[in-house]
């Protein structure tokens, strides 16, 4: 195949689209369909918006972002499962300067992490908080979540949740809504474009809340899982639609008053 | 220098603030708790990081936060939290970055009790977190021996990127003792050249324990042994007390070791050509020393403050050279001197068979008692 | 040369404290010393227990099985510890809250009744340091003058004020015995 020399475009090129400056050119190992891609590009791009990217320091979690920091150009640390919220306090404290934030799926999270998420919450760190609720255990092979829905099939749940059982499935954003240091606690989905945009006005003020010493902040974020839940890229957005959000009621459980102000 | 008389705790805590440490993080457990609540005081009387954390889970991994930024970082516990640490301990040590661990170790295993006991040797010396590593051990017999140790930990914890254990027992975290404080440290102000803070100007920083491809896994484990072989070959402490024409000699760390000193010396009295070697670092081990002393010595008493744990290093260092008795105290019990001194009386009377099983006829005896 | 001196009593009676005195004046003074507590559950409300080593070298156990010395400010204090107190030892006693006599008779015996004197003084929680007079008339490994500079030294600033009820229950309880010896 001979390959020629570019003709000279005939009319001048627009720039439409760029990759942020906070995430590196390495490829993701993500699935097709997994939503993961998205978030670390909102995250991003926020980072670029807010130009803290050289005062950032993200925190991976154990589960399919455990290489996040590989994605992400800026300083980043791999926590131990759920941890992430410790680790950060530890970074945070020592560093009060820098900008710091966890990345973190629904085991990680709420499940073994629930009393460093809790505690961190409750202590008020200045640390912003993404976490991933995809209903399912990915990187160990779509096993139940902690957020699994009731009667959901997972492979540690193969005739479905029984809530008898298995119980129920945790709601992070209000739970951490109700503690006093905690400045902004939202859901959102990533199953559309328009609620893609609305989570990263969230993700925006969920640093906002950080940087304005305002508080913990964190955006829970409705994803999908493909590969575990066996659907098609295109069926794993509907399911979010139709079951994770009438389950997962998307909103605002708590914004602090000086990020209503905020106009982003 | 003027003394001042301090209770092993506090004096830990301050030998930490003087030697640098930025931030603190724990959880209160008997009976270190005095060294937590010292660092609540002073740790924001000079502007640095203190947090009671909300378990030692958290506390262990706020110490792998920190030092991930370069910091000098601490925290202390007792034997059931540094069972909780384990994890963390494992990822600070395979992310190879510096932290410091006083363990104040009490009666176990289980809920135990919170008297002093020596049984965290082989989880800490040992063990510690999953796989290929080892931390630097330090064991203080005294609350000067503690203040000077907590000190050196900080640097052995930064030149070998590594975790540095200070081991001491209920009763060194307990007692008053006077001690000379180092002076005041000035904090370092440079952060290394591996540690995270903001990508500003440089490429971005990642510090990870996690290695998918176990060819560089490998890699990874291979460049810890290599820092610790350098730490084995320049990290050996060890006090020697009558050894130098010492038919017998005490082995014994920590508070069994200064109990064995009032026994050796009781014996000394009564013409028992007795010495007492007393392991600073429990890792690296003085193997060397100890087979030294084997090729010279009649027989060895072990004496700790658990089941024998350390009594099985002692026996690979002396490889069979010398008879080996044993006398441990278990569960929160500290032996008398009274009850060392039996033990050395007995061994000169009648030293054991280089075949005989230390701990099976210690057990026999205690059936006894 | 090492003196052991085991002081023992309810929790509150300032059994700890009047060890940490002995143990300032002992460092001040150049020695080597060990304060050993019991610490842990039976410190709260129980009987309290402290040790106090006083030597010229190098401290080996921080345990003692056979104090030369035993201050026992009640009466459990002296029921549970006579027996340990080595022969030719010295056992000052609280008499104010015993309801017997010392028993053995190869040790001296020094009986005063502290609370006695301290409510005397105006402050029945003085009776450790009438207690710990009485050991200094007595026992010369500290100087009443050595215990009262430690006592200054190491007072804290917001116990300053109580300094002087502190020196006269030290001279109160070394009167006493002062006049034993009279008698």
């Amino acid at each position: 195949m001979t390959v020629s020399a570019p003709s000279k475009p005939r009319r001048k090129l627009k720039l439409v689209y760029q990759k942020p400056e906070a995430l590196t050119d390495k490829a993701t190992h993500y699935c097709p369909g997994c939503t993961h891609g998205v978030a670390h590009r909102l995250v991003a791009e926020v980072i670029d918006e807010m130009g803290i990217r050289e005062r950032a320091i993200g925190i991976a979690p154990v589960g399919c972002a455990v290489l996040a920091y590989d994605y992400f150009e800026l300083d980043g640390v791999e926590a131990a499962h759920g941890r992430a919220p410790a680790m950060a306090t530890g970074i945070k404290r020592v560093l009060p300067d820098s900008v710091v934030f966890t990345y973190q799926g629904d085991g990680d999270l709420a499940s073994i992490g629930m009393a460093e998420i809790m505690h961190a919450a409750a202590r008020g760190e200045r640390i912003t908080v993404i976490f991933i609720n995809n209903a399912i255990y990915g990187m160990t092979g779509g096993q139940m979540a902690p957020t699994t829905l009731p009667q959901q099939v997972t492979t540690s749940s193969p005739r479905g949740r029984d809530v008898v059982t298995q119980g129920y499935p945790i709601r992070m954003a209000e739970i951490l809504a109700t503690l006093d240091g905690v400045a902004y606690s939202v859901r959102r989905s990533m199953h559309d474009p328009a609620n893609i945009r609305k989570a990263k006005k969230a993700i925006r003020l969920a640093f906002e809340a950080q940087v304005r010493g305002l508080g913990f902040a964190m955006v829970e974020l409705l994803s999908t899982c493909p590969t575990n839940w066996r659907m098609s890229p295109i069926e794993a957005m509907h399911w979010v639609r139709d079951h994770m959000v009438p389950a997962y009621p998307l909103g605002d459980y708590k914004v602090d008053a000086a990020l209503k102000k905020l106009r982003v | 220098m003027t003394r001042e008389l301090l209770k092993g705790n506090v004096a830990m805590a301050e030998a930490a603030i003087r030697a640098g440490v930025d931030a603190y993080f724990g959880y209160p457990i008997t009976p270190q708790s005095e060294l937590l609540e010292w660092m609540s005081k002073r740790m924001p009387e000079e502007g640095r990081a203190f947090l009671q954390a909300e378990s030692e889970v958290a506390a262990i991994n706020m110490v792998y936060g920190a030092a991930c930024t370069g910091a000098r970082v601490m925290t202390s516990t007792s034997g059931p939290g540094i069972s909780l640490m384990a994890e963390g301990i494992s990822y600070i040590a395979g992310t190879e970055v510096p932290a410091v661990i006083v363990d104040v170790m009490r009666g176990g295993p289980g809920l135990g009790n919170i008297a002093p006991s020596q049984g965290d040797y082989r989880q800490v010396i040992h063990g510690a977190g999953h796989g290929d590593f080892f931390p630097l051990v330090l064991a203080p017999a005294s609350v000067q021996e503690a203040v000077d140790l907590i000190s050196e930990a900080f640097d052995l914890a930064e030149k070998y990127r590594t975790v540095v254990f200070v081991v001491a027992d209920g009763s060194i975290g307990q007692m008053m003792e006077p001690v000379t404080l180092p002076p005041m440290r000035e904090r370092k102000r440079a952060r290394p050249e591996w540690a995270v803070g903001g990508a500003k100007g440089r490429a971005p920083r990642r510090l990870t324990s996690l290695y998918l491809k176990p060819e560089v896994e490998e890699r990874v484990n291979l460049r810890i042994l290599r820092r610790w072989r350098e730490a084995e070959a320049h990290e050996v402490r060890y006090r020697g007390y009558h050894l130098d024409d010492a038919a017998y000699v005490v082995i014994g760390f920590g508070t069994a070791g200064r109990v064995a000193l009032s026994a050796v010396r009781a014996a000394r009295s009564e013409g028992i050509r007795v010495g007492l070697f007393r392991p600073v670092s429990l890792r690296p081990f003085p193997t060397q020393a100890i087979r030294q002393l084997a090729s010279q010595a009649k027989a060895f008493l072990v004496v700790e403050m658990n089941g024998g744990q350390m009594l099985e290093d002692v026996q690979a260092a002396a490889q069979g050279q010398v008879p080996i008795r044993f006398y441990g105290r278990m569960g929160g019990m500290v032996p008398f001197p009274d009850e060392v001194l039996a033990e050395i009386k007995a061994l000169a009377a009648a030293p054991p068979s280089p075949a005989d099983d230390p701990r099976g006829r210690w057990l026999a005896q205690m059936a006894q008692a | 040369m090492q003196t052991e001196i085991l002081i023992a009593g309810f929790g509150g009676q300032g059994v700890l404290f009047a060890g940490q005195v002995l143990a300032y004046a002992a460092m001040d003074a150049g020695h080597e010393v060990t304060w050993f507590p019991s610490y842990g559950p039976e410190m709260r409300g129980g009987t309290a227990n402290c040790t106090v080593i006083i030597a010229d070298e190098e401290i080996g156990s921080p345990l003692v099985a056979h104090p030369q010395i035993l201050m026992a400010l009640n009466a459990p204090s002296l029921d549970r510890f006579e027996p340990q107190v080595k022969p030719g030892g010295l056992i000052v006693a609280n008499a104010s809250l015993l309801q017997r006599e010392v028993q053995r008779s190869d040790v001296q015996t020094l009986s005063l009744r502290a609370n006695h004197v301290a409510e005397s003084l105006g402050d029945r929680r003085m009776a450790n340091m009438v207690m710990l007079g009485a050991l200094l008339a007595r026992w010369h490994g500290l100087t009443l003058a050595q215990v009262k500079a430690a006592l200054k030294a190491h007072l804290p600033a917001r116990k300053q004020h109580l300094l002087e009820a502190n020196y006269q229950a030290l001279e109160a309880g070394a009167a006493q015995i002062e006049e034993l010896k009279k008698n």
